[in-house]
């Protein structure tokens, strides 16, 4: 059993989860991920790593509820466990002195960006933070953002807080060097950060969870293609050239199961099992 | 019974299937094993043979004449005590063995009739056990020394039970959430029931082997760390790495490995959506690509799992087909239908991203090449299209990667396989190796043999240390 040490509600069923996992803390590095099962019946839902602590033996999660399993999770108070949490995985972000580094993070996954950025600080990095939400009160971690990095900025896609979308990007790549860029969040805004940073040659990183099984290389559910090439995110990755990712397919493949995972999450909204 | 037989008995006592019709519906399992009597009747048609043929094909060389006689004086503890002398996993084995190739093609009946059904009749001792409760053997004098072994797949939990019988602390590390490898993600529930691998699985903890779920060695541990904690280490991760074609629009949603297509339904047990969380998607016209037992695994779960027709294509003809002859004909008693000599050169996308046509290629066979088989050759301008919606990609399965990667020192194959010597032993003092990450893909039994054969080298290597 892996217990919840902490359990903090950041913005509307998006849940900050610390668990008790001392050997997968101590060898976590920013990028990387877990997979997590809830109960017996329980999907494996692969997290990205959100923080470390080393001296408390634990790792932390942020996961937005959007399905069933994400709601089951939502549901665990603190001294509750888990029985499994499989990390960590994948490859660990290439974290080095780039200089000026561009870290751009939309809704849930601001948390393990966040992670990220603290690494980029300690290697001596200028770092200029954007987090996005949908609409101000999903916005999370602005707090500790704002504490680590050098420069900081809001953008939401209603204008509710901060500018509006991320056009702003555009003039901000215009006015300044930058040397690396790394994107974390909704497929679609990657992309659209891809785009932004291309014409500009700068270095963009894409930390990409597709749809997934194992973890661990066996099932290929995750693959995508990079500079024409299949890769699977769960080993070759979760970071690529962000330049190189074709997101289209990757979004296609996103929604491969949306009409079960409706059935599933209305299921369980009417009492089946698992409750 | 014990009236002298006057002849030999050339048939073999047949085993009681569901029905193809009312199975092709349900995952429950296919073959419903012998009955006392049916068992007790085989085996009184084995000639007993001094120079025991059969042994000579059994990769951990259970006394399979012994215990067929116990069967036939019915003293069914005995015989399941006789073959736990040398396999752990009798009642996997039992099911999935391919006995046709080893212990059976050597029998002597085998030239007059039908050989002596070995598989049938330990599946049927070792069923027979189980309902009853297991016997736990004594385990010897505590040696005080500690082996890990990575994957509780075949190989691992088979060299794990010996090592701890010596009297090892053995401790198997599992990157999944249950024991069984290939066992418990692979094989489905029709033909190998998920409760007989768990019970097994089970047997073996109550040797006293400790089983960690959720433990990937190469990231969680190295295998240089767990060299720190373990006087020696015996890798058995296997061969789960999918292999794709690497045609145009493979990565179309609805095309899935076999990997992926039976790890959903096997271990995270989709057939039973949504009453279990994860799901599966199965079209109406279902293909699956290959010729070998995933292939024909993948084929019957996608018609229990509510397809209207599955096709199977593969690229050879029927002769060449890897899988075993009996899944072939369960396979088509069912309804699943081959297209021999036919190959895919592409996938065609609706604008959805979803797949809904493959080109194929007919094809037909010319010289033999390096594996035997008569090469498959395109027949130039064969093209046509055929309609489908969901494809399960089954041409096999390469070694897993991770250790490899992170282990200094490692020597490995190009293919990504692990050098062994005879005796499984790795170019790192200490680490030995077995099963399907040193051969490739190959049989549940072989990797069975090879973690018998690792863990004897290691009692001699800890023994002389």
């Amino acid at each position: 059993m892996f217990e919840i040490v902490t359990k903090r509600e950041l913005a509307p069923h998006i849940n900050l989860f610390e668990f008790s996992a001392k050997e997968i803390a101590v060898k976590t590095k920013p990028g990387q991920f877990v997979i997590l099962r809830i109960d017996e019946e329980g999907e494996r839902i692969p997290l990205t790593i959100a923080d470390v602590n080393i001296e408390r033996g634990t790792i932390t999660v942020v996961c937005h509820e959007v399905g069933k399993s994400t709601k089951k999770l939502g549901r665990l108070k603190e001294v509750d466990g888990i029985p499994d949490l499989l990390g960590p995985l994948g490859k660990p972000a290439k974290i080095e002195k780039f200089g000026t580094v561009l870290c751009i993070g939309g809704g849930v996954f601001v948390a393990p960006l966040y992670f990220q950025v603290k690494a980029f600080r300690e290697m001596g990095n200028d770092v200029i933070v954007i987090v996005g939400a949908r609409t101000k009160s999903d916005l999370i971690y602005e707090d500790e953002m704002r504490q680590v990095c050098n420069e900081f900025y809001v953008a939401t896609d209603d204008g509710t807080k901060g500018y509006k979308g991320l056009d702003f990007l555009k003039d901000l790549l215009k006015e300044r060097k930058i040397d690396r860029a790394i994107t974390m969040g909704p497929i679609v805004m990657m992309k659209t950060v891809a785009e932004f940073t291309r014409p500009y040659g700068i270095p963009t990183i894409a930390n990409l969870i597709p749809v997934m099984v194992d973890g661990m290389g066996m099932c290929g559910a995750c693959r995508v293609t990079v500079g024409g090439k299949m890769m699977f995110a769960c080993v070759d990755g979760p970071d690529f050239d962000g330049h190189q990712v074709d997101f289209e397919e990757l979004m296609a493949r996103m929604k491969m199961y949306a009409p079960q995972e409706k059935l599933s999450f209305v299921f369980y909204e009417k009492g089946g099992r698992g409750l | 019974m014990s009236a002298p037989k006057p002849k030999i008995r050339k048939e073999v006592v047949s085993m009681p299937k569901q029905e193809p019709k009312e199975r092709s519906h349900n995952f429950n399992e296919v073959a419903l094993g012998y009955t006392e009597e049916q068992a007790v009747d085989e085996a009184g048609r084995c000639l007993q043979c001094k120079e025991s043929p059969c042994v000579k094909g059994c990769p951990v060389e259970v006394d399979i004449p012994e215990f067929i006689k116990l069967v036939r004086e019915r003293k069914f503890d005995e015989a399941i005590r006789k073959i736990k002398e040398k396999n752990s996993l009798p009642a996997i084995c039992g099911r999935v063995c391919p006995q046709e190739e080893q212990c059976q093609a050597n029998c002597t009946l085998g030239k007059v009739g039908d050989p002596v059904s070995v598989g049938r009749l330990e599946r049927f001792v070792a069923d027979w056990e189980r309902e009853r409760g297991y016997e736990v053997p004594q385990k010897s004098a505590s040696a005080g020394r500690r082996v890990a072994i990575v994957g509780a797949g075949p190989a691992g939990l088979t060299a794990a039970a010996d090592l701890a019988r010596l009297g090892y602390e053995a401790v198997v590390f599992e990157a999944l959430h249950k024991p069984g490898g290939v066992l418990i993600y692979g094989i489905p529930e029709f033909r190998l029931p998920k409760k007989i691998v768990e019970a097994e699985a089970e047997y073996i903890g109550k040797l006293g082997v400790t089983i960690k779920m959720d433990a990937m060695i190469g990231r969680l541990y190295t295998l240089k760390e767990l060299l720190q904690r373990f006087d020696a280490v015996f890798i058995g991760t296997g061969a789960g790495l999918p292999q794709f074609m690497q045609i145009q629009g493979e990565n179309l949603c609805g095309i899935y490995s076999a990997n992926e297509f039976l790890i959903r339904v096997n271990l995270m047990r989709a057939y039973e959506f949504p009453m279990s969380d994860t799901p599966i998607y199965v079209g109406e016209k279902v293909v699956v690509i290959g010729g070998g037992n995933v292939a024909m695994d993948s084929a019957r779960c996608a018609l229990r799992l509510g397809a209207r027709e599955v096709k199977i294509v593969y690229r050879r003809s029927r002769e060449e087909m890897p899988a075993r002859a009996e899944e072939i004909e369960n396979a088509e008693e069912e309804g699943i239908v081959f297209e021999f000599l036919t190959n895919p050169k592409r996938f065609v996308g609706n604008e959805r991203g979803w797949v809904k046509a493959m080109e194929c290629v007919r094809m037909r066979l010319g010289e033999p090449d390096a594996s035997g088989r008569r090469r498959p050759i395109p027949v130039e301008g064969s093209e046509f299209m055929m309609d489908v919606d969901t494809v399960v990609v089954a041409i096999g399965r390469t070694p897993n990667p991770i250790i490899q990667q992170t282990t200094e020192g490692l020597v490995v194959t190009k293919w990504g396989t692990i050098v062994v010597d005879e005796n499984g032993k790795t170019s790192i003092e200490g680490v030995y190796a077995g099963g399907d990450i040193v051969t490739g893909e190959a049989t549940v039994i072989s990797a069975m043999g090879a973690g018998k054969k690792a863990a004897k080298a290691i009692h001699e290597y800890l023994t002389k240390k």
